[in-house]
């Protein structure tokens, strides 16, 4: 008797979210691997056909795609280090001895909550009109120019409206990092003499490692997934010399209408991030049994 | 010397802040300026405050009707991704056997899936269950609000997993002694004490759903329907060579947000750090 109204509890608190979850997540990412063996436009009555994993092979030789992925990385290293060192540097100088400090902290980390989208629009204004007319009002033409019109510069800016949006994201880890760090440490170090890039490179650094894995694990992810900034900042171009991974997917399947193949793309493109996350994982492992 | 210090410092910081700074300083002299005033200066204030293009943008974004429709969204959302996943969570922990961790394995293991592997699919999978049931998840906020549950769930269920099993059982025991059953051991005594993980779900939800922009859009394509960020991408789009009004329009999106961060900014900042941490 106990045991059947213990069955019952826990199917009726459980089930409700798995059924939800897996309509949702599960079902669909196993459908996923069979659509990418197809071929098909995406119209219901239209021929689904079978093609096998001519999709994976033509993805490789898909100069558009192999560029994205290009793209991707490119604005992922460089995404990632200057976050890092950002946010790091805003956590550094916000809790050292500054007037004001819970203002600018505030104020950091503002751009993070309005969200990747509606900063890129605030962007796409100033790296064209306000730029030009920084430009021309200065004559330093060579610099304030219409950023988004030059494929290189482009990509910058794609670096600097990511950075600007993660960097106060950042900087909370690793405030929260440099707090849980044990004052007396930091004490002693002062007293045997250590000055201050001594105290900071052999007893901070060192203590804030486990925050900084975390901060190199969503910053690598978030960078390598990024989708509104892209959208509405450079929409991929000029002539998609900015368009990532997750971009070239979403106009492979809906722009182009081409379902089975996009989908080849979107199972390549987990592949890729999963294989991300776990040599983060394992590295991060490895050093917490070290520590 | 160590005055010295502390006022550069000081200065470093806030110089630095006004870099930050500076792009919503542009959106906000932007935003009161009229198309010749804009493009004389765009780094000068306005000469007047007039609240004209901020006005004809809330008519044209249909801002009022979209907030209506973020607002529904998130919070409904919310409020069942809250109950389904702490219920969940608390079942798995208390029932220590082979299927709870599977369930919780799998609940973690598809963290990892990037929404553009899943978004074709699902909008299948939507498709067939529309056509099965009649009932319309495509097109519809419930059937957005059903989507923010099913992508919320795995984070949701792992922050309360992990806080749960650090309380301990005897409490519920009593209760159970007492001749509670198990639906009002949860709501009665678990429930309360996991305010400050709820607390953590919500804020990075309401971060997440608000700000959410690619789901919506391929699930909701009526005008009456659209969300804030969809509204403010369409509206962004038609009115590119009138960046005043398009100025006025991204301030007007960005003023409730900042709202919220100055209500509840001791949690938000708290929550943000408390779920990046336990990642």
């Amino acid at each position: 008797m106990k045991k059947r109204s213990d069955k019952a509890w826990y199917i009726l608190f459980v089930a409700p979210l798995i059924f939800v979850f897996t309509t949702v997540v599960i079902l669909p990412f196993m459908i996923g691997i069979g659509y990418s063996f197809i071929s098909w436009d995406g119209m219901p009555l239209n021929e689904k056909l079978f093609v096998g994993f001519d999709n994976y092979i033509r993805l490789f030789m898909d100069k558009r795609f192999v560029a994205s992925a290009g793209h991707t990385v490119l604005f992922t290293i460089f995404s990632v280090l200057l976050i890092n060192l950002l946010g790091l540097s805003f956590a550094l100088i916000v809790t050292g001895k500054m007037i004001g400090r819970n203002l600018v902290r505030t104020m950091l980390f503002m751009p993070y909550l309005i969200g990747g989208l509606i900063l890129g629009f605030i962007w796409k204004f100033i790296f064209t009109d306000v730029f030009k007319f920084i430009g021309e009002a200065t004559g330093w033409s060579g610099v304030f120019f219409s950023w988004l019109l030059d494929p290189k510069y482009a990509l910058v800016a794609m670096v600097i409206v990511a950075t600007w949006q993660m960097a106060g994201y950042i900087m909370i880890i690793y405030i929260n990092g440099i707090q849980a760090m044990p004052e007396d440490i930091v004490e002693a170090a002062k007293v045997d003499g250590a000055g201050f890039w001594q105290t900071l490179m052999r007893i901070k650094f060192p203590l804030i490692m486990p925050s900084f894995t975390i901060c190199l694990f969503l910053t690598l992810s978030n960078c390598f997934k990024i989708f509104d900034v892209n959208f509405s900042l450079t929409t991929g171009g000029p002539n998609n010399a900015t368009e990532m991974m997750a971009m070239n997917i979403y106009n492979e399947i809906f722009s182009l209408g081409n379902y089975g193949y996009g989908q080849a793309k979107a199972i390549i493109f987990f592949i890729a991030v999963a294989a991300l996350t776990l040599i983060q994982v394992s590295i991060t492992k490895k050093r917490e049994v070290e520590m | 010397m160590k005055r010295l210090s502390r006022i550069i410092v000081s200065i470093v910081g806030f110089l630095l802040c006004i870099c930050y700074l500076f792009p919503f300083y542009i959106v906000i002299v932007n935003a009161f300026k009229n198309r010749k005033e804009l493009y004389e200066n765009m780094l000068a204030l306005p000469q007047t405050f007039t609240p004209e293009y901020f006005l004809k943008a809330m008519s044209k974004m249909n801002f009022l009707r979209a907030f209506t429709n973020s607002l529904i969204v998130t919070a409904v959302s919310i409020a069942f991704l809250v109950v389904l996943a702490s219920m969940t969570a608390w079942m798995l922990v208390r029932t220590n056997n082979r299927l709870s961790k599977t369930i919780f394995m799998v609940f973690v293991a598809t963290m990892i899936i990037p929404f553009q592997t899943i978004m074709m699919p699902l909008l299948q999978v939507m498709g067939w269950i529309k056509n099965i049931t009649h009932i319309p998840m495509v097109n519809s906020l419930g059937g957005l609000i059903y989507m923010n549950i099913g992508f919320g769930a795995s984070m949701a269920v792992f922050l309360y997993h992990g806080f749960i099993k650090t309380i301990p059982v005897s409490l519920e025991e009593a209760a159970t002694i007492d001749g509670c059953n198990k639906f009002w051991v949860f709501w009665k005594i678990v429930f309360p004490i996991l305010k400050p993980t709820t607390v953590t779900v919500m804020i990075l939800d309401v971060i997440w759903i608000w700000n959410d922009y690619l789901l919506p859009l391929l699930i909701l394509s009526k005008k009456e329907l659209r969300t804030i960020p969809l509204s403010t991408s369409s509206f962004f789009g038609q009115f590119t060579n009138e960046w005043n009004l398009a100025m006025a329009g991204l301030l007007l999106t960005i003023i409730p947000i900042i709202i919220f961060y100055l209500a509840a900014q001791k949690y938000i900042v708290k929550g943000v750090a408390a779920g990046a941490v336990k990642m």
